[in-house]
């Protein structure tokens, strides 16, 4: 029988089977942030032990750090400068690099972590981060991880780990005008729930996974999380290896060929079986907007709040039930044109260079609607600067946007920043858990267009309207 | 680490469906680089109704006697979902919280779980709910026993479920072992597989 793409990746960083389904793993690369990854370095450190293999170690500061010009160790968030002198400290005692406040490397670690060509297909990379799945998008084996299992990483080279079992989603078909990436994943968990992917690892497959630029498949990987997978992967293409060529980090001359012919290899065979597969026809997806408090509570931009009736069992019901009232919709209530107090571009899901051009399209030449507080926030040094090289930063602050050093900012609510009580905002993010991105502030996921469009309108709007 | 072998406690009901660790521990309530002094702020925006001044929500099912006490948390499918941060998993440590029982559990939090001693049981669904149904009643003499070695848990009415759990999770927990001693007793094994790695994939060896 032939093996999946994950199996693949699995087999070849095999150091030991445990037995009973579980394996010691060969890490390649292990990323770390100021949150908790200065925990990990910290606990290393207080159990005398050592990173072993710190050039393949790499830190940056995201998750706590302001994102307001001018920033510096100091934060809104009370003791978050602890955070960042610790993870400093800790990161130059144990050798590792280092993307600090002020390098023009320093961004949301997941973006660096590409950009940077630290990840490359095939590898092995864990954070203590649950999106580190992002990564997956170029044909590496990337997964989140908590602080102790990022001590044992930095100490050992390796983890052991329960073999997940697989899943293929295959999406097929065309994108429409105005449908992205995000849509898809966001029909994906909408259709199967939140926990539709739990005790999976995920291949992302199909002609409109193929079609998808580098960037936007990160925004499909990222999201697997969202969907309780263990991970999501995609195997790598030439999409991919033109995205990875030239990287700092990405292998050069002959050793460049080298590694190309071996992640050529790296792809399901033909007739691998999977404990699961999915299909999903994208000429049926549509720019879609969550009105609940899980990814899963996800509906058309064109459609309306469901009723709790229709729930697919009494768990989702009582669910359903809870997010009506914590959102402030009603059952029934389009989602176009449901007014909004702030619009966020921003996060590991939604950041990159490619997004930020997609919303300048959208928003050159309009006004973000009065009232409105709206928000960019570029994933990464790189991207703030290759935006203002082309001049994006022009365009969205003229059209009333906020644009912001890079970081996770509100992505969720660290208690520096955020938006205000009861605040209604559309975001780019992967999250819209209660109190995520603020006190009782209410979050509704959707693509960056969608924002974008959402901004100008002043309301809950469908790009597609636009033009 | 704390070793994990049978247990008899109070069990709280907290049956709702995805669970994140956002919820377990808000961002906010993460307030120094340390694994402790993290269970004040557990499930802070539910069991508070003034998060600043810690105003207990006398509604919550952990502010109630005789949940106070519990060593057993009931939850709904996914519970831990979200963020990978394991404080989630120290804040309930801390708190007394020795075992989750839930019909499925997010993957990074179940592996913090086990890491830190916490037992997290996987049952069906509707056992999980009938527990919660009886939990309800709020007797202090209501116990669930959870016996890892034997891999059962034993409900209010003597009821027995078998559960499954790795060998390997199952052995960590049992014994309280260090992980990382364990595998660096292998350290040969890795460098001979790096040494094997490097011919192969040169590119990943900075």
């Amino acid at each position: 029988m032939g093996r999946t793409l994950i199996q693949k990746l699995w087999d070849s960083h095999t150091v030991a089977d445990l037995g009973d389904n579980a394996s010691l793993l060969y890490v390649d690369r292990v990323f770390l942030h100021e949150r908790t990854g200065s925990v990990s370095l910290k606990g290393l450190e207080a159990a005398g032990r050592k990173v072993r293999n710190p050039e393949q170690v790499f830190c940056t500061m995201d998750h706590i750090v302001d994102t307001l010009p001018g920033r510096g160790d100091d934060t809104i968030m009370p003791s978050g400068k602890a955070f960042i002198t610790t993870t400093r400290d800790a990161a130059k005692a144990a050798g590792i690099t280092l993307f600090d406040i002020g390098d023009n490397r320093q961004g949301i670690v997941h973006v660096v972590s590409a950009e940077q060509g630290i990840t490359l297909p095939g590898f092995t990379q864990v954070c203590p981060d649950s999106h580190t799945c992002t990564l997956g998008a170029l044909g590496a084996l990337a997964w989140g991880i908590g602080s102790t299992e990022g001590e044992h990483a930095l100490a050992t080279k390796t983890l052991a780990v329960n073999k997940p079992k697989s899943m293929r989603v295959n999406f097929d078909g065309k994108l429409a005008f105005g449908v992205t990436a995000k849509d898809m994943i966001l029909n994906l968990i909408g259709a199967y729930t939140a926990s539709g992917g739990v005790g999976h690892a995920i291949e992302f497959t199909g002609a409109a996974i193929r079609a998808l630029p580098q960037e936007n498949r990160f925004t499909v990987c990222n999201m697997a999380v969202e969907f309780a997978a263990f991970t999501g992967v995609i195997p790598a293409d030439d999409t991919t290896f033109e995205y990875v060529h030239g990287r700092p980090y990405a292998p050069t001359g002959e050793a460049w060929d080298k590694a190309l012919s071996y992640w050529r290899t790296l792809t399901a065979d033909d007739d691998a079986v999977y404990n699961k597969d999915i299909t999903i026809d994208c000429a049926d997806i549509v720019p879609t907007v969550t009105w609940g408090t899980s990814p899963g509570h996800t509906t058309r931009i064109d459609g309306v709040v469901p009723q709790p009736s229709e729930a697919p069992d009494a768990n989702a019901r009582t669910s359903w039930e809870r997010a009506l009232e914590y959102m402030d919709v009603k059952p029934g209530q389009p989602l176009e044109g449901l007014p909004i107090d702030a619009a966020f571009i921003g996060s590991c899901t939604n950041s990159r260079l490619s997004d930020l051009r997609d919303v300048a399209n959208v928003v050159k030449g309009h006004q973000v609607a009065n009232g409105v507080k709206a928000i960019i926030v570029p994933g990464s040094s790189q991207v703030k600067l290759a935006a203002e090289a082309e001049g994006l930063d022009k365009i969205l602050t003229a059209a009333g946007f906020e644009w912001r050093e890079s970081g996770c900012s509100m992505c969720f609510y660290a208690g520096g920043e955020s938006f205000g009580e009861r605040e209604r905002v559309i975001s780019s993010t992967n999250r819209n858990f209660e109190n995520r991105q603020g006190p009782k502030t209410r979050t509704h996921l959707a693509s960056p267009t969608s924002v974008a469009a959402s901004a100008i309108a002043g309301k809950i709007a469908d790009v597609r309207k636009l033009g | 680490m704390q070793k994990f072998t049978t247990l008899s406690s109070v069990a709280a009901p907290l049956m709702r469906v995805n669970i994140d660790t956002d919820a377990i521990i808000p961002s906010r309530e993460m307030k120094g680089v340390t694994k402790e002094g993290l269970s004040v702020g557990m499930f802070a925006n539910w069991r508070y109704t003034d998060v600043d001044a810690r105003v207990e929500n006398p509604e919550f099912v952990l502010n109630r006697p005789p949940f106070r006490d519990a060593e057993i948390l009931l939850s709904g499918e996914n519970f831990g979902c979200g963020s990978s941060r394991e404080h989630a998993v120290w804040a309930l440590k801390e708190w007394g919280i020795r075992c989750v029982v839930a019909p499925s559990f997010g993957t990074i939090f179940f592996g913090n779980c086990v890491r830190n001693g916490i037992l997290p049981v996987v049952l069906p669904e509707a056992v999980v709910k009938t527990f919660a149904d009886i939990a309800e009643r709020g007797q202090s003499d209501d116990k669930l026993t959870v016996d890892l070695p034997k891999q059962q848990v034993t409900g209010f009415e003597g009821d027995v479920h078998d559960f499954e759990i790795s060998p390997a999770d199952k052995e960590m927990l049992v014994e309280g072992l260090d992980p990382i001693g364990l595998t660096l007793k292998r350290d040969a094994e890795i460098l001979a597989f790096q040494q094997q790695d490097q011919t192969e994939r040169p590119w990943v060896y900075l």
